[in-house]
């Protein structure tokens, strides 16, 4: 992935994925699941509110000292025997990881869940210069298989049901048994595991991402349910876990609070059923684990993000509530964002990391509805920030020149009150007289894109600042 | 029409002076499209105890503050700080315009500290109108009629903005008459967004078919919100959609003042007038 973003196409997108009734059906099916989940996690946790609050200093006092908490994490790092490589962006990225692939002449490559290497295009770099990567997350595995991107940052596969995932496993997986069974969701799960072994044996490095770097440690943290994370970073001669600079948080009391909001915020469970904790390569006497650990962390524009409007969105956890409580991203799922980061914290993060050249639709396609911030666990001003991209726009003068005329002839009355008064009273009597008889315009001239999908209530004619003064004067 | 309200409360709240001295901003939307919300805002307000005016006004600025268009917001803020700030409350009929003066105007004009207490001297005193009833007046109950079961739906701003949503059910819930039937997800975007419905209509279609469904389900003859924004939104696609369900403002039914015909339905007399061929002005 990474790829080209399609961001620019967000309409047509949305218009497809509008018009795909298996992908609507599919994202209705599992919406509420993650909403009742996550309520009901928050509901049993009474100090929830609490804890948001203090995620968010610690987050927040991060990036404020963010440049002395990447050195203290890169010194242990490497006293505990690691490398940290820092990329300026995706390139550099992409370069670090094949270099030190081939340094140990790694044919392939295990990846647990990593939302940064489909942010640098990983996978796609690595095979065109001849490393194989596996992906051994199930739903990373799966779009995989269909050479798709994620559509959604913690389900990478959530737009697909069971029975498209069943096609696709015995298309690829030929060599196994046609008539085995492949109707439950624990089945397919055993199927991928029973050929992702041989992967996992063969892999001579180990690609993860990370949910925390803590400073304190030099560890790097990551959540998975599945346990292929796990095999993914101790089974291969080489870890390499990629990871962007706002990762890292002072300390493991740190780390420790942010996961109690991470999982119930994200599936709504307590915690993800494996945290795995990684503090350099294997030392001596050590059962098991890599014989080089290397952490790779990204810029990419983000720290371009602090100090400015745009800081707070670096306290994303990466939990994915925001997507699993927008209507937008409901009706079209993530997709039609048109790059790896979809939804309200798409909305905002894109724009930041791609430019709002390019994804100016997507701070533009919200209803500003706030259920995001409601429930995101960092507090994040989500609305808020994706206004103040509307705002970058408008001072480029990016948005439609319909738009902004349209804006400009409603200021222009909107600022001379005598003005707008008089010029209101003469738009509403015209049109009652227009829908005289109707209740609602069917179709009206100059507002079809209204109704186009609805009605138009007829105005009852008289202003209500002329009513009110001809009622109280009379 | 309806009876006065009874007001149990206000006299025990002291912050609160009596017949406080009201500015009721109707908001652009009620100016233009109905006048008869702005009236019942009146009513309720007057019913309690203030003192109603409506001084000249236009627009809080709401479309160009979310088109990032801020120097217009500037101005029409500065504009309506400017006519309004003399009056002991400012009331709104709307979550959103509500939502926008109370929690927006203060930060429009961070780098001017003067400008800027004199928007958070405003917002402070800025309330959506059935929250300043309940929460600000102490209304605890009207007496108006209304037979039928209606449901309800939260407009986002006022909802997160401004934390209604017991508020209004609570006075529905003593009005003589009225059934309250919640429907699936209440508190979830109608899908209207302001310029929203219109840039992205196909989305905004999508969220408000799924409102519609949700609002038939709950066989409810009447939908009641407090945002008209959100109201020509649900009542477009409901009367799209051929829906027999009857849209009103929530302090319309407050007031008792429902002789006016719901959102996007023509009056009998109206509609007969107009088959009839007259050239009177149905308004
Ligand atoms: S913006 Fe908030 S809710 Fe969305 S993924 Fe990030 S932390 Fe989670």
């Amino acid at each position: 992935m990474s790829g080209t973003p399609t961001t620019r196409d967000f309409k047509a997108n949305a218009s497809r994925a509008i018009a795909n009734t298996q992908l609507t059906g599919n994202l209705k099916a599992v919406r509420q699941n993650f909403i009742d989940k996550r309520a009901k996690a928050v509901h049993a946790l009474p100090e929830f509110e609490a804890l948001r609050e203090s995620g968010k200093e610690i987050k927040n006092h991060t990036l404020a000292h963010l440049d002395l908490y990447l050195e203290a994490y890169e010194k242990k790092v490497v006293e505990t025997g690691g490398h940290v490589h820092f990329a300026a962006d995706a390139a550099e990225a992409r370069a670090i990881a094949l270099d030190i692939c081939r340094k140990v002449g790694a044919k392939t490559v295990t990846k647990g869940k990593s939302m940064i290497t489909e942010e640098v295009g990983l996978n796609a770099y690595l095979e065109a210069n001849g490393v194989i990567p596996v992906e051994t997350d199930l739903g990373e595995y799966i779009i995989q298989l269909r050479g798709e991107a994620p559509s959604h940052i913690i389900a990478p596969a959530v737009h697909l049901n069971k029975n498209q995932i069943e096609g696709d496993f015995r298309r690829v997986h030929t060599h196994l048994d046609p008539g085995r069974d492949l109707t439950e969701k624990t089945s397919l799960l055993t199927e991928a595991r029973g050929v992702l072994r041989e992967s996992f044996l063969a892999a001579d490095v180990g690609i993860t991402g990370a949910n925390f770097l803590i400073a304190e440690t030099g560890t790097s943290v990551i959540v998975t349910n599945e346990g292929n994370g796990d095999l993914t970073q101790i089974l291969p001669r080489v870890h390499i876990v990629f990871a962007s600079i706002e990762k890292v948080v002072p300390t493991l009391e740190d780390a420790s609070q942010i996961l109690r909001l991470l999982a119930r915020s994200a599936t709504g469970q307590e915690m993800s059923v494996y945290t795995t904790f990684s503090t350099g390569p294997r030392r001596p006497g050590d059962p098991d684990g890599p014989e080089e650990y290397h952490v790779v962390i990204l810029d990419n524009g983000r720290s371009a993000m602090l100090g400015g409007e745009f800081q707070d969105m670096l306290r994303c956890i990466r939990c994915a509530a925001c997507m699993n409580h927008c209507p937008v991203y409901h009706q079209i799922g993530g997709h039609a964002y048109g790059w790896i980061y979809p939804g309200p914290m798409g909305a905002v993060l894109t724009p930041s990391l791609i430019g709002v050249d390019e994804a100016g639709h997507l701070p533009n396609a919200s209803t500003f509805c706030g259920r995001c911030e409601s429930v995101c666990p960092m507090k994040i001003p989500l609305p808020k920030m994706m206004r103040h991209w509307r705002e970058r726009e408008f001072e480029r003068h990016l948005n439609p020149a319909v738009a902004r005329h349209g804006l400009g002839f409603w200021a222009f009355f909107a600022k001379r009150p005598r003005l707008y008064a008089l010029g209101a009273r003469i738009a509403m009597k015209g049109m009652a007289l227009l829908g005289r008889g109707k209740g609602s315009f069917k179709s009206l001239p100059g507002l079809s894109a209204w109704t186009k999908y609805r009605d138009f209530a007829v105005p009852e004619g008289e202003t209500f600042q002329a009513k009110w003064a001809r009622a109280r004067k009379g | 029409m309806a009876a006065p309200i009874e007001t149990p409360g206000a006299q025990t709240r002291p912050t609160v002076k009596s017949n406080p001295r009201v500015a009721l901003f109707a908001t652009c939307l009620v100016d233009t499209i109905r006048p008869t919300i702005g009236f019942a805002a009146a009513k309720l307000l007057e019913d309690a105890g203030c003192r109603v005016e409506v001084p000249r006004q236009t627009c809080c600025g709401q479309p160009a503050f979310n088109s990032g268009d801020r120097a217009t917001t500037r101005a029409l803020a500065l504009q309506m700080i400017a006519d309004f700030e003399g009056y002991d409350y400012i009331v709104v009929p709307s979550g959103s315009c509500g939502g926008m003066i109370k929690a927006h105007y203060p930060e429009l004009f961070a780098d001017d500290p003067n400008l800027a207490a004199r928007a958070g001297r405003l917002a402070a005193k800025t309330f959506e109108l059935v929250s300043f009833l309940t929460d600000v007046l102490g209304v605890t109950s009207v007496s108006a009629r209304f037979e039928g079961d209606v449901t309800y739906h939260d407009s986002c701003s006022g909802l997160r903005e401004l934390g209604i949503r017991n508020q209004p059910r609570r006075l529905l819930g003593t009005v003589e008459g009225l059934r309250l039937v919640e429907m699936k997800d209440a508190d979830v975007c109608c899908g209207f967004g302001g310029t929203f419905a219109v840039k992205y209509g196909e989305i905004s279609d999508k969220i408000v078919t799924e409102k519609a469904g949700n609002i038939e389900q709950t066989g409810a003859a009447t939908l009641l919100a407090g945002d008209l924004g959100c109201l020509l939104n649900m009542a477009g696609k409901l009367s799209r959609r051929g829906a027999a369900v009857e849209v009103r403002h929530v302090a319309e039914v407050l007031a008792g003042m429902t002789d006016t015909p719901p959102i996007g339905k023509a009056s009998p007399q109206a509609r007969s007038r107009a088959t009839a061929g007259s050239k009177e002005d149905p308004a």
